[in-house]
């Protein structure tokens, strides 16, 4: 029953990692930028939410409040650092983000502490199989929440202008230039809406687990993980993966033990990206 | 040439004069040697072969684990040492402590290159983003894992061999400082003599445009392979003599510490300028200095001043000074300047 338990945990964690990697893929698709600060915004929104927990309001109003914030923190790092970093070499964008990587965990170690803490949504728990499996209400509260923002963002882009802009930049920057998008503004928010959604899941991620300032940058491997393993663009495969890395992680967790699981999660990111160089190279090819 | 001769005995004067002139900064100037070293081995890799990479911590680090385990291993039980107060019980004598050290240092750089060696095929086949962030990965994954071996310490870490007693009291000092510098030396010298040979040339050709380098019949893989090999060598030497000199390993403060050494041997190589011979010499010795001159003004804030540089530097500084200085006076770097053709240079905005 062990192993059921760490499927079903492993599944309802990897919708939460699949919903950060979607973040990842929209704006390395748009932006061609690699944000390695990206586990950070996620720890920033779960902080939101940790504090309107501390404040008295119920921290499941985080998921409305924090991705309004991290919007407008995301469009912020935009305006100050990626717009002069987008048009140039990828190492460089890396680069910089890990620096504004290292400033916002200074800075949140600063402002909030450097305790691990959680925001209790007290939700109880839902027990399944005669009592054998332990599922917490907020981690199934949290998964569904994931899925409802990500179809939300999916038909967004689908239907509205700012979404067909974005697709038509993503496509080909030039061109739409041409044909009238703004493509400044396009980027920004694209930034912005990344942004928002890290500070969604760091709401769920602070209800659910917990944070800790220093914990950013595996969830930033996670996110590029599920994206180079399921590309760019493939909605379905960025869920699917991101499900298929719960399901590991929780698995190392338990037949290695806790203190590996961290190194295990990069050490399948190098495996991955091993794998990946091989099979292309039969072809003559490379990971581009 | 004869200017050159000049300067480098100048170099050389000073830092063996170093010590004595200003004994209270020895520990300070063994680190900028390392840093020194670290960022040179880096440029070897991320500047003239163009494969940026964020993992040569990991033979940093690795080199550091060696070098301390061999030392003590040498003598004593390491378990045991490790278990908890081992150099207290065990002793080295002086004789034992710097036979120890030298073979570990042998160890700590040998080790690193041949395992450089055995994953760089796999890995050395990533271009561009993706080796960077794999090998980001590596050097983490190996931080949490040796975080969770038992026999080199765990979480808990692992205190290298005290320094023995002998009669003069600033010979600890005295000594990681000279092993740090004539490290460096030697680095800077095998470097130097590395990019006189046509191996620079292949390295630089890999940098510009890899499969034009494939297609001109140059074995691509061997020579990043050695380039990595070459890194790794120096890298973990530098690592084997920080362990000594700091005293305490710890696997994710210490040894893997990505979010400082790893960044600042990119950042300082940057600094200085990729792809030159003094570029990281020049940006390790201003990191250094600026580091130690202001990291005590921010107090608690050097990681947010330290995040705010690295996004400064890689935005308004990308070239590094050797590259500013190579713009505004190329005849100096052996480029011929035609006048004509300067002035008819039109800035395209």
């Amino acid at each position: 029953m062990l192993t059921l338990q760490a499927v079903l945990d492993g599944l309802l964690l990897g919708i939460l990692f699949a919903l950060i990697a979607y973040g990842m893929a929209l704006q390395w698709g748009v932006m061609n930028i690699i944000n390695i600060a990206q586990g950070d915004l996620v720890i920033l929104g779960g902080y939101i939410a940790y504090f309107m927990y501390l404040y008295g309001i119920h921290p499941a109003w985080g998921v409305i409040v924090s991705p309004i914030i991290m919007y407008f923190v995301g469009v912020i790092i935009y305006k100050l650092v990626i717009n002069k970093v987008v048009d140039r070499d990828l190492f460089i964008s890396i680069l910089a983000t890990f620096g504004i990587s290292i400033l916002f965990m200074q800075l949140m170690n600063f402002a909030f502490g450097a305790d691990v803490v959680l925001a209790n949504s007290g939700y109880g728990t839902t027990m399944l199989f005669d009592n054998s499996v332990t599922l917490p209400n907020s981690k199934i509260f949290s998964a569904f929440i994931s899925i409802v923002f990500a179809i939300g963002l999916v038909i967004y882009m689908k239907k509205s202008k700012l979404g067909r802009a974005i697709r038509a930049t993503a496509q080909n920057a030039r061109a739409a230039k041409i044909l009238g998008v703004d493509t400044e503004k396009v980027y920004a928010a694209t930034f912005g809406i990344n942004a928002a959604l890290c500070g969604v899941a760091g709401a769920l991620i602070s209800i659910t687990f917990t944070i800790h300032p220093y914990m950013g940058l595996p969830y930033t491997i996670r996110s590029f993980m599920i994206v180079i393993v399921a590309g760019l663009g493939n909605l379905p495969g960025v869920a699917m993966s991101g499900m298929g890395l719960g399901v590991f992680e929780e698995f190392a967790d338990y037949i290695l033990g806790t203190e590996f699981r961290i190194g295990s999660v990069f050490l399948l990111l190098v495996l991955i990206l091993v794998y990946r160089r091989f099979k292309l190279s039969k072809k003559r090819e490379y990971l581009k | 040439m004869n200017k050159n001769i000049i300067l480098y005995a100048a170099i050389l004067i000073f830092g063996v004069a170093a010590p004595f002139v200003f004994p209270a900064f020895k520990v300070q100037l063994s680190i900028l040697c390392i840093l020194i070293i670290l960022a040179i081995t880096w440029n070897v890799q991320g500047g003239e072969m163009g494969y940026n990479t964020f993992g040569n911590i990991l033979f940093y680090g690795l080199g550091m684990y060696l070098c301390a385990s061999v030392q003590v291993g040498m003598f004593f039980p390491l378990a045991e040492w490790t278990e908890g107060g081992g150099e207290k019980t065990f002793v080295h004598t002086p004789a034992q402590f710097f036979q120890g050290f030298a073979v570990g240092l042998a160890v700590a750089a040998v080790v690193p290159a041949i395992i450089a060696g055995l994953i760089g095929y796999s890995i050395l086949g990533l271009r561009g983003h993706y080796f960077a962030i794999c090998t980001l990965g590596l050097g983490v994954a190996a931080g949490e894992i040796s975080g969770g071996i038992e026999i080199i310490g765990a979480g808990q870490g692992f205190t290298t061999p005290p320094f023995p007693n002998v009669d003069r009291l600033e010979a600890r000092g005295e000594f990681f400082y000279f092993c740090s510098f004539i490290v460096l030396v030697f680095t800077f010298l095998a470097v130097k003599a590395i990019y006189s040979t046509r191996f620079k040339l292949v390295l630089n050709a890999i940098r510009d445009n890899e499969d034009k380098a494939e297609a001109m019949g140059i074995q691509t893989m061997k020579y990043k392979i050695i380039g990595w090999m070459i890194s790794a060598f120096f890298c973990g030497l530098a690592g084997g003599i920080m362990g000594g000199l700091v005293g305490y390993i710890d696997s994710t403060d210490v040894a893997f510490d990505g979010r400082e050494m790893g960044v600042f041997m990119v950042l300082m190589a940057i600094l200085g300028g990729k792809g030159t011979l003094w570029g990281p010499v020049i940006g390790a010795t201003l990191f250094h200095i600026f580091k130690e001159g202001f990291w005590t003004f921010f107090l608690g804030w050097q990681y947010v001043a330290l995040g705010v540089l690295i996004v400064v530097i890689v935005i308004y500084f990308p070239e590094g000074i050797m590259g500013w200085l190579r713009e505004k006076y190329p005849e100096r770097f052996g480029e011929v300047v035609d006048e004509a053709d300067r002035k008819a240079q039109v800035t395209l905005k």
